[in-house]
Order: C-alpha cells, then structure tokens, then sequence
C-alpha cells in the first residue's frame, strides 16, 4: 500500500521545546527563580510588558511568536495570564520544580512587599501626592502595554493567517473588547474559534506545497 | 471582623470556585469578590475593596496579588493565604496539565492552528487592555505620558522601571 508522500512537519518548530537554534534556556531552577522574581520585581501596572522584554530580548528564552502563543494559551486557561506563562516556561524546561520555581519567582517576593505596603498605604490611598503617584504609574503601565503590542505585531509575521488574516481577527477583537467590552469569554468563542479554524484551513491547504 | 473556622473554610472554599473561572486573570471575577466580601459577608467597606485594586497594582509583581491584599485585609496573613491559595491553587494545576498535554501533541495540526489562529487574536486582547487603561484618562498630561511610554517602551531599551518611577513623580508633583 503506497502512501502519498506524506507531509513531514519540521519537528516543533514554532512549539517551545523545539526554541529556535541558538536560542537561550534557563540554566537551572535556581535559574528560574532568580529570573523570574527580578521580572516580577520591575512589573508595575502589570507584568506582561517586562515579561516580554525580559524572556525575548533580555534571556532570550523564547522567540515573540513563542511567547505570543505561550500567551495565548495563557489566556484562555483560567488564572492569572502572567502566572500561567512563568507556570508553562518553567514546566518546559524542568518540569513540576521548574513550573513551583518559576512560580515562586513570580509571586514571593512580590507578595511580601505589597503586603507590607498593604500595612503602611492602607488609609493614605486617598491622599493627592499618592493617588497622583498612582495615577502616574498607571499611565505610565499602559503606554508599556501598548509599546509591547507594537513589537509582539511584528512576532506575527509568518503567522499562517497571513496579513490579511491577522489584520482582520486582530482588529475585530481590539473592537470587541477594547470598544464594545464584551466579556472575554464571548470573544474568545466568537472570534477565536474562528481564527483557530479558518488558520487550521489555511495550515492543511498549505502542506503539501512548502511542508510547513 | 473576626471569622471562626466555619468563615474561614467559606473563604477559601469560595475562592477555589472563583479559580477555575478567572479566565484572563483574576480580575475578570473582581465583581464576584465584592459581591461576596464586602455586599454579601460584610467583611470589607467599599474603599477597602478598592485600595487592594490600587496597592496591588502600584506594587511591583502579578495582579493577582490583590487578591492577598484583600485577605489581608480581612484576617492578617492568615487571611491572605486563604484568598491567595484559594485563587492560585487550582488554575495552577489546570494549566500545568494543559501545558504538558499540548506540549506533548505540538505538531497535531489542531494545536497549530490553534496557535496560528489565537496569535492575533491574542496581541489585539492585549492592545485593548492598554486601550481601556488609556481612556480612563479624562485630561490630556496621563495620555501623553502613555503615549511617550507607549514609543519608548517600543523603540528604546530604557527601562521599565526608570519610566515607572518618572510617572510616579509627575503624578505626585501633581500634574498628571
């Protein structure tokens, strides 16, 4: 019985395990720990624009696309985004110590000082210089989402989608949440499944042609 | 307000549910916690349940930590454990065993197309969450200082956290 030749798919390569050539990885659990506390530790408003700058372009343990589809797995599982992606990273590389690491990194040492800030703030969140102060940051932690978004948009070239594709998806879904606020979960079913079919119709179409 | 071990195991047990349904982070079921905490149980005032937001989000690290903020509001450290460990524990090993179990099937042509097809899907949830953070803003000074963010985040490598304490100290000196 003779086959078609049947397309062979490049071993993960845009999967996590299989990081690209030249691609750094975490030494060691310690490794991890240390990496991801120091990450944790310069995200205020949000950690998911250090996360990027740290994991991409500092460690260099993932590529954007990777950390885009890191993200998107992320975010469709419940819990928080940023914890999912440390949970995800370290699992990877060391398993169930590398995902607690990884973990703890992210939340230990945070934990501590914004309990204690918690102690010395609580009843001065009202005062002018304070609420100021947090109005700054916040400003300030959404221009660094914004300014990550720009750079992950370059990540998705190559996308299977294509441009057209990602344009349209990425659009509708900025609208959806951005301007029409629908919960997420509608969006991730109305959008998202289908983006998720219309990319696994445009990925078997392309097969045989240039195997990727 | 003191719990007994009843009130304790109704905290933690409620925050275990709320877990699993905190798809795009804990925030999402922010409107359940102040349903319970402060409508239903009484156990924090509005501007308690309000400042945990605040702190948390001031303070570096995940988010998520609000959630510790207030239990610790509610009950000291013990408080803050029951909260945290409630929210934490059981999307922790969901997403494990999701992890493992794509990764194991990286190359199946569902998980390609899956991770295709969320990838724009996904990089515009994050752009509107910077949209919706931007458009709390009602005057001009915090959108410029978002937008002046926004290009130096992109375009240099200064970092985050110098940009962080800029804001800081113009919102402090009160012009933002």
């Amino acid at each position: 019985m003779t086959d078609p030749p049947s397309p062979q798919l490049p071993a993960a390569a845009t999967s996590l395990a299989g990081a690209a050539p030249g691609a750094a990885r975490p030494r060691s659990c310690t490794d991890l720990f240390i990496t991801f506390t120091l990450l944790a530790l310069q995200g205020f408003g949000g950690v998911l624009a250090i996360s990027q700058r740290v994991l991409c372009e500092q460690r260099q343990w993932l590529t954007r696309a990777q950390f885009v589809e890191t993200l998107a797995f992320a975010q469709i599982l419940p819990g928080p985004n940023v914890c999912n992606i440390a949970l995800m990273v370290g699992d990877r590389y060391f398993g169930g110590r590398g995902a607690a690491a990884a973990l703890a990194g992210m939340m230990a040492v945070p934990l501590v000082i914004v309990l204690g800030v918690t102690a010395l703030l609580a009843g001065h969140a009202d005062q002018p210089q304070v609420a100021g102060a947090l109005r700054g940051m916040g400003a300030v932690a959404a221009g660094l989402i914004l300014g990550t978004v720009a750079k992950l948009v370059e990540g998705l070239r190559g996308n299977p989608l294509g441009a057209a594709g990602c344009g349209l998806f990425g659009v509708a879904a900025f609208v959806a949440v951005g301007v029409l606020r629908l919960p997420l979960v509608t969006v991730l079913l109305g959008l998202g499944v289908p983006a998720w079919l219309y990319a696994g119709w445009r990925i078997r179409r392309k097969l045989p042609q240039d195997r990727r | 307000m003191m719990l007994d071990p009843a009130g304790w195991f109704a905290l933690f047990a409620h925050f275990l549910l709320l877990s699993m349904l905190s798809i795009g982070g804990a925030i999402v079921v922010a409107p359940e916690m102040h349903r319970y905490l402060v409508t239903q149980q009484g156990l924090l005032t509005d501007p308690q349940f309000s400042a945990s937001i605040a702190i948390a989000q001031a303070s570096p690290g995940p988010n998520v930590l609000f959630v510790a903020v207030m239990g610790y509001q509610v009950g000291g450290l013990a408080g803050a454990s029951a909260t945290l460990l409630g929210i934490m524990l059981p999307s922790t090993l969901f997403a494990i065993a999701a992890s493992r179990w794509t990764h194991a099937r990286a190359d199946w042509l569902p998980l390609r197309a899956f991770r295709a097809g969320l990838a724009p899907v996904t990089v515009a949830l994050m752009a509107a969450t910077g949209w919706i953070l931007t458009v709390q803003a009602s005057h001009w000074p915090p959108l410029v200082l978002t937008a002046l963010a926004a290009v130096l985040a992109w375009r240099t490598r200064l970092h985050f956290v110098v940009m962080i304490a800029a804001g800081a100290a113009l919102g402090a000196a009160g012009w933002i």
